[in-house]
């Protein structure tokens, strides 16, 4: 059954090749077919390996198939590696990713690039399952990088709009400083291990690198370099609002459910690295707190449904790090798996009502959409309770609830952590709840363009069952002692274990972040229902500090000072190559001294005997003086 | 024998181009195809036989081997020799003659025969130069692929040809007198230390030199190579040469003419003075990485397209300076991958931007945009060589560079990481290529732009399965040239092969270098 992980990734890319290549030769039912199937069948496959992987989830499998190259001993191979971490991923990949292709074939079709639409989203399947899959960092940069190029193509899918051009260029240049930094902590790491394979690294390192030693630090800060990168977490944050550029189904796989979260992967896959960098843990922690702030409070004051759900994303994956800081690995895993669920519904449903509104982005634009739009209005409202982590009912409470106990009572956690961790709470219940008010109550009513289809309904209604139900597999111990999650990624990744063991602290953490969660939807309720022109007042009153939060903390304008100038200054600056003078000047010099010699040479005597004469006098002064 | 047929149908095929020229010039275009063709068809035939025998080593053991007195008086022989590393040099050679032809085949209709001579001999130079191991035969064949060259760019050129094509025969004829001079001498003092007079590569490889004097020498060498491959502050001569040169003959530069540089490094500098190197090292180490980093400075400071293109080579060469001197296993092999690997994709940007130039007179970056959904297949293909060029993992770019960086890192940390960067620019300039020509608002002047016709669409196709299958299984390219590597650095005397390095005396200075280079 294992050996099936090589086809999980083959017919992804086999999808992708067909696609592109034959794209203009295929029907449109025949694109579909083959884009969605190429991610169906991994799908199925995946359920299939999973279940004969749950019987036994001790130990690993690995699917090796070529040798990739061998250089000195540097021989990474196409190998695959599959453990309860890598299949945890691997599912939410293929399940949510094939959910977003169906629900792609009806939002897409209409547009001319249809079939370049799904060539991308294939390989975009296809690199992202690499990334989870591969058995050592080479191969796992391949992903890395695959996904960053797809995210790139499918940010500026629709390429004629300069602005949509500009954001892709942008989430690419920032990821790649990203991913430069990953690399030389690669080299670092062969350069002291040789050999780049996750678990012979994984095994060596405890035993080289001392817990605090300046290697393991560079180390994990090089690796944390990709990983803020690509997880848009401070300061490498500010590409990911701007990708918002790309279709709705992009958003939702790629800028939401998948490849954001490779970050959080990639520490989670190289914990042992980080675990030996306690300092680079905290710094960690401390980013993903600050991010999941400042993301937060941005997302409060934007008026385009996507970006708030960009901000959200940015601020959700501050959670993980934040759980990833604290050591709470598998919290920060169950994280990403319910965020990949409701988040990627909340971009699905946004979608739609972006279409229904003939593209129209703003919120405030919209109102009273429940009536019309009455599948979507529920499916959002099941993701919005999701991500506002409302209490007991939904998957968002239980994931976030292990993170907030745990930045406090873990090993590595402490109050101001929590603190951030529980403020965050609040915030995300106030926009969440605010995006519900705004879009879909409210006295307006507008006229829908359309009315979403089976292929679009189907999907939402799939993912908000997930973001209702997924929490239940693992609750918290003081409510209920169910553990599936932990107890099976615990054989990827080690327990962490609350340092405070008293249950009636923890029911009151509980129910202190229970009552951050239903205040904030008052809040929202309060400013956005009953009182809307209450925060119309503020934004005309504190203009300054709106116009800081929308720009999210004018991270861009810090960045256009510090990076864009000086790099386009350097671009102009020199355009001529100034060695180039160098060697002109020689030749011009060389011309020179041949016009004056010229005039030496002019056939008259008088001059050939004074040159002569000045001459044997020069020689004689010489002689005579030295 | 093989080998100087090798070069035979060349110089031969050449004359046959010019003169059937004046009856009919498809069949001149037909001659010089064939006669890359059948060069390509052998030496892959030679490939795929080598791999039965199991050794090749650089030195003594040579897959083939041609050795004819030739001057006896001085000692001159006519001295050829195969090994890995050449043989992978002399199939992307005749590959990329191959291209070259088909490139030129409507785009070339003056003076087609002479044309055609020129190109087959520049191509039989450097095969020459790509199988000597007599130096004076090397130097030989070095003069021969820069005549032809200069006539090629002079003559069926862009507007500024002339300049150009005396720029860069200054350059190279300058350089390589320098070279020709350290080659004398070496000639002379190994004469007077053994009475034995003889330009034989592997007995001059026995002159004891004093450090000084073997500095001295090996500057010469160092000279002609570097003005070649080029390396910064030497690489004037490059942008206005594939600027100005007809596509195929841009091909050629960027292709095989660079390489002849790294080449020489490799199999002469090394072997002949190895002490000298290691202290040249870091020097080489450090132009390596600035060449990275200028060269992609000007790669994207530029608005003529192929200008821009051209600056690239500086960039990716850098790659090729940075590797050899890192010295060490990992680092060569990935030089030799960066060898191939730019050949074919800065080879395949030259044609794009040559088949663009053909259709819309303009190289101006300004003047395009959009053209995606004008020409799809020419854009996916753009995109497809702007990602190997930034070194998109898959391809054969990236593992040349991770290799180099990978091996470097070990021999110097901080000039790993400032190449490093590099990636972070190439990222700037390969982006620019993509995103000013094909996205964006479409330019109104396309109208009538047609797609890549069959003939481009083989070539390039050719030419992205050779891309890909160089980033996803390289492995016969770098077990071919292993061995010679391996032996190249042993000679050299050079024990900075991975593994056997205790890397504990590395640990403590990596963690200095590191914060030097942050």
């Amino acid at each position: 059954m294992q050996h099936l992980i090589g086809y999980i990734v083959l017919f992804p890319f086999l999808g992708f090749l067909v696609l592109f290549l034959l794209n203009r030769y295929l029907s449109k039912s025949m694109v579909s077919l083959i884009g969605v199937g190429s991610v169906g069948i991994p799908a199925l496959l995946t359920m299939l390996v999973g279940l004969n992987y749950l019987n036994d989830p001790d130990g690993t499998v690995r699917v090796e198939t070529w040798e990739w190259f061998q250089a000195g001993s540097l021989d990474p191979g196409i190998t695959f590696l599959l453990d309860p971490l890598a299949l945890i991923f691997v599912f939410i990949v293929t399940f949510v990713g094939f959910l977003i292709h169906l629900y792609s074939v009806e939002f897409m079709k209409n547009d001319d690039g249809y079939g370049r639409f799904f060539a991308y989203m294939n390989l975009f399947i296809g690199s992202m399952l690499i990334l989870v899959l591969a058995d050592n960092l080479v191969f796992l940069y391949l992903g890395w990088e695959g996904v960053g190029l797809c995210s790139f193509l499918l940010i500026g899918f629709w390429y004629r709009d300069p602005e949509n051009v500009k954001a892709a260029k942008k989430a690419f240049v920032v990821t790649r400083i990203g991913d430069t930094s990953m690399v030389i902590g690669l080299f670092l790491l062969f350069a002291h291990f040789q050999t780049l394979e996750i678990q012979e690294l994984l095994a060596a390192i405890p035993g080289k690198w001392a817990e605090g030693s300046s290697l393991a630090t560079w180390g994990s800060i090089l690796l944390l370099g990709g990983a803020v990168g690509k997880s848009a977490q401070l300061p490498l944050q500010v590409w990911l609002p701007d990708a918002m550029a790309g279709p709705s189904p992009v958003s939702a796989l790629i800028h939401a459910a998948t490849m954001v979260t490779a970050g959080v992967y990639l520490i989670a896959r190289t914990h042992v690295l980080f675990l030996q960098a306690p300092d680079v843990m905290e710094g960690v922690a401390i980013i993903g707190a600050l991010t999941l702030l400042i993301a937060g409070t941005s997302a409060l004051t934007q008026t385009d449904i996507k970006k708030v759900l960009a901000y959200s994303t940015i601020s959700q994956i501050g959670y993980m790090f934040l759980a990833l800081g604290v050591g709470a690995w598998s919290a920060a895993v169950f994280h990403f798996m319910v965020h990949a669920f409701f988040k990627a519904l909340l971009f699905l449903a946004a979608g739609a009502v972006i279409l229904a509104m003939h593209h129209e982005h703003n919120m405030f634009k919209m109102g009273g959409l429940r009536k019309r739009m009455p599948v979507i209005f529920w499916t959002f409202l099941a993701g919005a309770a999701s991500l506002a982590a409302v209490p007991l009912i939904t998957a968002g409470f239980y994931s976030k609830d292990a993170i907030l106990w745990l930045s406090f009572a873990g090993e590595k956690g402490n109050s101001a952590l929590w603190l951030a961790g529980t403020a965050g709470a609040f915030i995300t219940a106030v926009y969440t709840f605010r995006m519900i008010f705004v879009t879909f109550y409210g006295k307006q009513d507008h006229e829908t363009a359309y009315r979403p289809g089976y292929l679009i309904l189907i999907p939402l209604i799939v993912l908000a069952v997930f973001s209702m139900l997924a929490g239940f597999i693992e609750m918290p111990h003081n409510m209920a002692h169910v553990d599936l999650f932990s107890g099976f990624v615990q054989f990827s990744l080690p327990e962490a274990m609350p340092q405070i063991n008293k249950p009636g602290l923890e029911w009151l953490f509980q129910g202190i972040s229970s009552l951050m969660t239903l205040g904030g939807i008052f809040t929202a309720y309060f400013l956005y229902l009953r009182r809307p022109e209450k925060p119309r007042q503020w934004a005309h009153q504190y203009s300054r500090t709106r116009q800081f939060l929308l720009e999210g903390w004018k991270f861009d304008r810090l960045y256009r000072y510090l990076v864009i100038r000086p790099v386009t200054y350097l671009s102009e600056v020199n355009r001529e190559d100034f060695i180039d003078r160098i060697y002109i000047l020689m030749a011009e010099s060389t011309r020179w001294w041949h016009t004056l010699l010229v005039k030496t040479q002019n056939g008259r005597v008088r001059w050939y005997i004074m040159g002569t004469a000045l001459g044997v006098l020069l020689i004689l002064a010489i002689i005579i003086l030295i | 024998m093989t080998l100087l047929t090798l070069i035979g149908i060349l110089m031969i095929g050449g004359f046959l181009a010019w003169l059937s020229a004046r009856w009919n010039t498809s069949l001149t275009r037909w001659i010089s195809l064939m006669a890359c063709g059948i060069n390509l068809i052998w030496t892959l035939f030679i490939w795929f036989g080598q791999h039965s025998v199991p050794a090749i080593s650089a030195h003594g053991q040579w897959i083939l081997e041609y050795r004819q007195p030739w001057i006896e008086r001085f000692g001159i022989q006519f001295y050829l020799a195969l090994d890995g590393l050449s043989l992978l040099m002399l199939m992307l050679t005749f590959f990329l003659g191959f291209i070259s032809v088909l490139v030129s085949w409507h785009q070339i209709r003056r003076h087609a025969g002479f044309y055609y001579f020129n190109l087959l001999w520049i191509l039989a130079g450097i095969t020459g130069v790509f199988l000597a191991l007599d130096l004076f035969l090397f130097y030989f064949f070095w003069e021969i692929m820069l005549i032809p060259m200069y006539f090629l760019i002079g003559i069926w050129g862009y507007e500024k040809r002339l300049y150009a094509a005396y720029k860069f025969f200054l350059f190279t004829q300058a350089s390589g007198l320098l070279m020709f001079l350290s080659i004398l001498s070496l000639y002379f003092i190994h004469g007077a230390q053994t009475g034995v007079y003889t330009f034989d590569l592997t007995e001059l490889m026995e002159t004891s030199l004093s450090s000084s004097l073997s500095l001295f020498l090996m500057a010469g060498f160092l000279i002609a190579f570097l003005v070649k491959l080029p390396a910064v502050p030497f690489h004037n001569w490059l942008p206005d040469a594939h600027t100005e040169a007809p596509t195929a003959g841009s091909v050629i530069l960027a292709g095989l003419l660079l390489k002849t540089g790294a080449y020489g490094l490799l199999r002469f500098v090394l072997p002949l003075f190895p002490e000298a190197v290691l202290e040249f090292a870091p020097w080489g180490m450090f132009l390596g990485a600035i060449s990275i980093l200028y060269g992609a400075k000007l790669a994207f400071s530029q608005t003529d397209l192929k200008r821009l293109v051209a600056y690239t080579s500086v960039s990716h060469m850098g790659f090729v300076l940075l590797g050899v001197f890192a010295l060490n296993q990992v680092a060569v092999q990935g030089v030799v991958i960066q060898m191939i690997a730019h050949g074919i994709s800065t080879g395949a940007l030259f044609i794009l931007v040559g088949s663009l130039q053909e259709r819309v007179h303009t190289r101006e970056i300004s003047a395009f945009g959009g053209l995606w959904t004008k020409v799809p297949v020419m854009g996916s293909i753009a995109l497809i060589f702007a990602m190997a060029s930034l070194g998109l993992p898959g391809m054969g770019n990236f593992i040349a560079e991770f290799l180099i960086l990978a091996g470097t890192f070990q021999s110097s940390v901080f000039f790993s990481v400032m190449a490093a960067v590099g990636l972070i620019a190439a990222t700037l300039y390969s982006l620019r290529i993509f995103q000013q020509v094909f996205q964006g608002s479409p330019s109104l002047r396309m109208e009538t732009l047609s797609d890549l016709n069959l003939r481009e669409m083989f070539i390039l196709g050719i030419m992205v399965i050779l891309i890909f299958w160089l980033g996803l299984y390289p492995r016969p390219a770098l077990d071919t040239s292993q061995k010679t590597i391996h032996g190249l650095l042993q000679r050299s005397e050079i024990s900075a092969i991975p593994g056997e390095d205790p890397p504990d005396h590395a640990e403590a200075g990596v963690g200095i270098k590191i914060q030097e280079g942050e």
